[in-house]
């Protein structure tokens, strides 16, 4: 062993690298102290939750957050899932969340493939209002979306939120999928179309199986684009029975008024599932949120 | 096959093609009718007194407006909290995230999970950020006040509670989620930035700051530009924070949470649509200039 690392390393460079080496050494580390206490700073007011939500009301009252916790319970979790039915709100969510996901991805597929793919009048200037509708600010659809679902017959349905999802997304996803598609080089429909497919098979067959980075991209920051959406919830929904978990945890804090562990328990629940997506496809989360900003 | 390639062809390049209208047909019915439509109605309710009840709305002009800039104290207090949230939010995260950015630049060794602690905040919903953080302020047992008792604040603040610094409270929340989001654009910036200019200005003697501030920093102003329109863009926007939060009260009111507590908590429809109309015309400042660019880009293109 001993021989073998006397001839590998000659002696010059014995005494030097370590000197260099130390140096370097000691600024990453600093790097790394600096970098570690800034995350958990960071992190704190999630770890907080996380430590109180395992802990009893009177407990934190009487001996203050930064004591000694005395025990762990789990109650808080079965309470905020069962008795807050934060089950049955997770539920909504995912009712809500998985057909706008599929109906703005389907729609939006098609907008841009046509701005995308043909020379016509209206492409720039159609192009163009999906690109401002973007940035409307919600307040300024509020009113006439909530007539409009009254007089539709569909105030207080999934349906509602569905559809105005579906709607104010394919603005960005119109955006995207276009910017991408024009990436796309038109050989290969040539070819296709002299094979004498028609132009919905070449939008079927060829466009959306090369589209599918993006949109996987774009499904992923799309689905906590909607699963956390508040505001539409608490305009389009009266029924507690209906709500998705964002606008249900309003109505947890007004009913565990003063029980912070329930509170922090239920929205530790809430957060899971956009957790457990970020974490299985960070890479098409961080992909998507630099998508639309690229260009 | 061949005559028929033929003849079809000359066909539909004589007319109108109408196969994109054919493809954009859906999409743009649906985004008239819930998108496009709705934004026009809601400046015709902005000039009428509607009260969510009336089948015709009644027209009363401007008066809602005049209201709204010369007697409503809410109405400035919710322009002055937007522009506090606006200048905070263009100048913190922007910084920050930057400055995160340039150290995960650089390949490190378990850079990935540093980097997760920062944007994980962006996949929680606002109103779990606002409960967390509503529970940090709490003003007896919350973890803030916990920590300045310990190290001898006798009556340390009321956070959430105290009229001067709810506002500030709350944007604080807002903050720690924007700067993973800041950060993310930044990083994608850095990654696309040729690294031959870097390597050219570093052999002519630059040192690390000459190099961000003369080299990186312009390479990155395009990304800056997206970063503020979008920042300004959610600063406008800010609603379920307050909401969740502080509902408007001890001076927290922000526009979009005014135009929702006077259109549906107080049935005053009419003039809830006049604070949309504000809000949407303030937008449209920024969505015009970003849509400038997105115009300039198209037609060089």
């Amino acid at each position: 062993m001993t021989t073998v690392a006397k001839t590998t390393t000659p002696p010059g460079t014995r005494t030097a690298a370590p000197a260099a080496g130390t140096g370097q050494m000691w600024g990453r580390a600093g790097l790394y102290v600096f970098l570690t206490v800034l995350t958990i700073i960071w992190l704190l007011p999630v770890i907080a939750a996380f430590i109180t939500s395992f802990r009893t009301m009177d407990e934190i009252s009487i001996n203050g957050f930064w004591s000694v916790p005395q025990q762990f319970t789990l109650s808080n979790f079965n309470e905020a899932w069962n008795q807050a039915r934060v089950s049955r709100y997770l539920g909504n969510s995912f009712i809500i969340t998985i057909p706008a996901l599929i109906g703005m991805l389907f729609l939006s597929s098609l907008s841009a493939y046509a701005l995308a793919r043909y020379k016509f009048k209206l492409n720039l200037p159609i192009y163009f209002m999906f690109v401002a509708g973007t940035m409307l600010p919600f307040q300024i659809l509020l009113l006439p979306v909530f007539r409009l679902t009254n007089a539709l017959n569909l105030y207080n349905t999934h349906l509602a939120l569905i559809i105005i999802h579906t709607a104010f997304q394919m603005g960005f996803c119109t955006f995207v999928l276009r910017n991408f598609m024009r990436t796309v080089p038109g050989e290969i429909f040539d070819a296709a179309r002299v094979d004498g497919a028609s132009e919905f098979r070449m939008f079927w067959q060829i466009m959306i199986p090369l589209s599918l980075p993006a949109m996987a991209a774009l499904a992923t920051l799309e689905f906590t684009w909607v699963f956390n959406d508040y505001l539409w919830a608490i305009i389009l929904l009266q029924d507690d029975t209906l709500k998705p978990v964002t606008a249900g945890l309003a109505t947890l804090r007004g009913q565990f008024n003063t029980n912070w562990p329930v509170i922090t328990a239920g929205a530790l629940i809430a957060t899971l599932p956009t957790l457990i997506v970020f974490i299985f496809l960070q890479r098409y989360f961080i992909q998507g949120l630099t998508l639309g900003s690229g260009k | 096959m061949a005559a028929a390639l033929q003849i079809k062809k000359p066909v539909v390049r004589r007319r109108i093609n109408w196969t994109p209208y054919l493809f954009l047909l859906a999409p743009l019915a649906l985004y008239f009718v819930w998108i496009i439509a709705p934004t026009f109605y809601t400046i015709y309710l902005s000039l009428t007194n509607w009260n969510g009840v009336d089948p015709v709305p009644g027209f009363v002009g401007l008066q809602n407006f005049e209201r709204l800039f010369t007697k409503d104290r809410t109405f400035s207090e919710a322009l002055l909290n937007n522009v506090r949230w606006l200048v905070v939010f263009i100048t913190i995260p922007t910084t920050l995230g930057l400055g995160l950015a340039m150290i995960f630049n650089n390949e490190m060794r378990g850079g990935r999970w540093y980097k997760i602690s920062f944007y994980s905040p962006l996949v929680m919903s606002l109103p779990v950020i606002g409960l967390i953080w509503g529970w940090v302020y709490h003003p007896r047992a919350g973890l803030l006040n916990g920590f300045l008792q310990a190290i001898g604040v006798s009556s340390p603040p009321g956070w959430l509670g105290d009229r001067e610094l709810a506002i500030w409270a709350v944007i604080i929340a807002a903050v720690w989620r924007q700067v993973g989001y800041v950060m993310v654009l930044y990083l994608a910036g850095l990654k696309n930035i040729d690294p031959s200019f870097v390597d050219a200005a570093r052999v002519d003697g630059a040192n690390r700051w000459q190099l961000f501030r003369h080299v990186v920093l312009p390479l990155l102003a395009p990304v800056t530009t997206i970063i503020v329109v979008i920042s300004i863009i959610d600063s406008l926007r800010a609603f379920d924070l307050v909401s969740i939060m502080t509902r408007g009260a001890q001076n927290t009111q922000v526009l979009a949470n005014f135009m929702y507590i006077e259109a549906f908590n107080n049935y005053r429809m009419g003039y809830g649509a006049a604070i949309a109309v504000v809000l949407f015309a303030i937008s449209l400042v920024f969505i015009g200039f970003y849509l400038s660019r997105v115009i300039r880009d198209e037609l060089e293109y």
